[in-house]
């Protein structure tokens, strides 16, 4: 039986070798692509009729717009309507990463911290330009709250510096850190069923009951990630 | 998008108002538990939420801590001054975990406020006898 930590190895499926770069096609790449692929499929196809009675995948579709437009709407308000397209890419890109993670035998590439960081810097660097664009230096006073007197500034300046740094790590670990540990656990469990034998069943039953609730969580996750998007842009937006 | 409504009144006026209560009346006449909110894909109230809460407030703690030790770090080795930096960006870093963690929680408290606010709407009264 394969060890725990081998579902999260990365192979390369085409090497490519560009200047002593490794360029090579990846499961990883491949699951994204996969990804990406059936987003685009899910989307077209069923949005093909607009139909104003939606079919059930129409509705799919319409539930998943929805469920982003108002969280955007909720989170960030009216200013926050041209950045609709990026946040439903990212709500959508990482619940069908997570989603698709659940699939035996495909890999999950929202469990390595290089895919979550690097989406979580897009979004943290990103969301400082918008602020910079929108409110030049006046954006610097996110990290000077109102009412507080002078000479504490000295503390609170660096202390909201680095919880503003903090963002993108924390972002991208949590998604990380839950994808990992749910995925570890299914397979160590999994391990259990084996090795008991006849008491195998206990553990198998705990399986069953931990795989609905990865699949909780990997919409909650994808969720979370999205809705504290939202709430950076709200930062930027409207400053506090 | 075709409404325009304010920022957080969900009060629709559509007819979708009028299936709701019909859905919920059914609900109520098969014996079922009313729906709980009006969106399911929200994660509300469920022992996985609280997880989650909790895994948030965890991650939140740690990430401004490490991103203190890191920056310290990483200006004593620049500046060459050996630990001095490190402890301060260390205290920095803890205050800054304590203040995810309340911003944190300041959020979670003003969702669970919302949902309970649209939970206790007049609209929804009629819930049916409770399983």
């Amino acid at each position: 039986m394969a060890g725990p930590l081998e579902q999260f190895e990365v192979r390369p499926l085409v090497p490519i070798q560009v200047g002593g770069l490794d360029l090579s096609f990846t499961n990883s790449a491949l699951w994204m692509l996969i990804a990406a692929t059936a987003i685009t499929l899910l989307l077209t196809m069923s949005m093909r009729g607009r139909a104003l009675v939606p079919t059930r995948l129409q509705s799919v579709a319409e539930i998943l717009y929805e469920t982003v437009a108002n969280m955007l709407r909720e989170n960030v308000g009216k200013a926050g309507r041209p950045y609709f397209p990026f946040v439903f890419s990212l709500f959508m890109f990482l619940l069908f990463g997570n989603l698709l993670g659940m699939i035996p035998y495909s890999f999950t590439f929202t469990s390595h911290i290089i895919v979550t960081f690097g989406l979580a810097i897009v979004v943290f660097l990103g969301v400082t330009v918008i602020g910079i664009a929108r409110h030049g230096a006046k954006f610097l006073s996110l990290f000077v709250p109102q009412g507080a007197p002078g000479w504490t500034l000295v503390l609170i300046i660096p202390i909201e510096l680095v919880s503003y740094l903090s963002r993108p790590v924390s972002l991208s670990v949590r998604l990380f850190a839950n994808m990992t540990v749910g995925h570890l656990m299914l397979k160590v469990i999994a391990g259990f069923v084996v090795g008991l034998g006849v008491f195998g069943i206990l553990p198998l039953a705990g399986l069953v009951a931990i795989t609905a609730l990865e699949f909780l969580i990997a919409v909650i996750q994808a969720y979370v990630f999205t809705i504290l998007t939202c709430i950076y842009l709200h930062d930027a937006i409207h400053l506090h | 998008m075709g409404r325009d409504g304010g920022d957080q009144t969900p009060s629709q006026s559509d007819p979708l108002k009028d299936l709701e209560r019909r859905l919920e009346e059914a609900r109520g006449r098969a014996g079922l538990p009313p729906r709980r909110g009006a969106k399911a894909s929200e994660p509300d109230g469920a022992p996985a939420a609280g997880m989650g809460a909790g895994m948030r407030i965890a991650v939140d703690l740690v990430a401004a801590l490490a991103v203190g030790v890191g920056l310290g770090w990483l200006l004593d080795t620049w500046l060459g001054t050996a630990p001095w930096l490190l402890l301060v960006f260390f205290c920095i870093g803890a205050a800054a975990g304590f203040l995810n963690v309340y911003r944190t929680y300041q959020e979670l408290e003003k969702q669970a406020r919302q949902r309970r606010a649209e939970r206790q709407d007049p609209g929804d009264a009629d819930r049916g006898p409770d399983a």
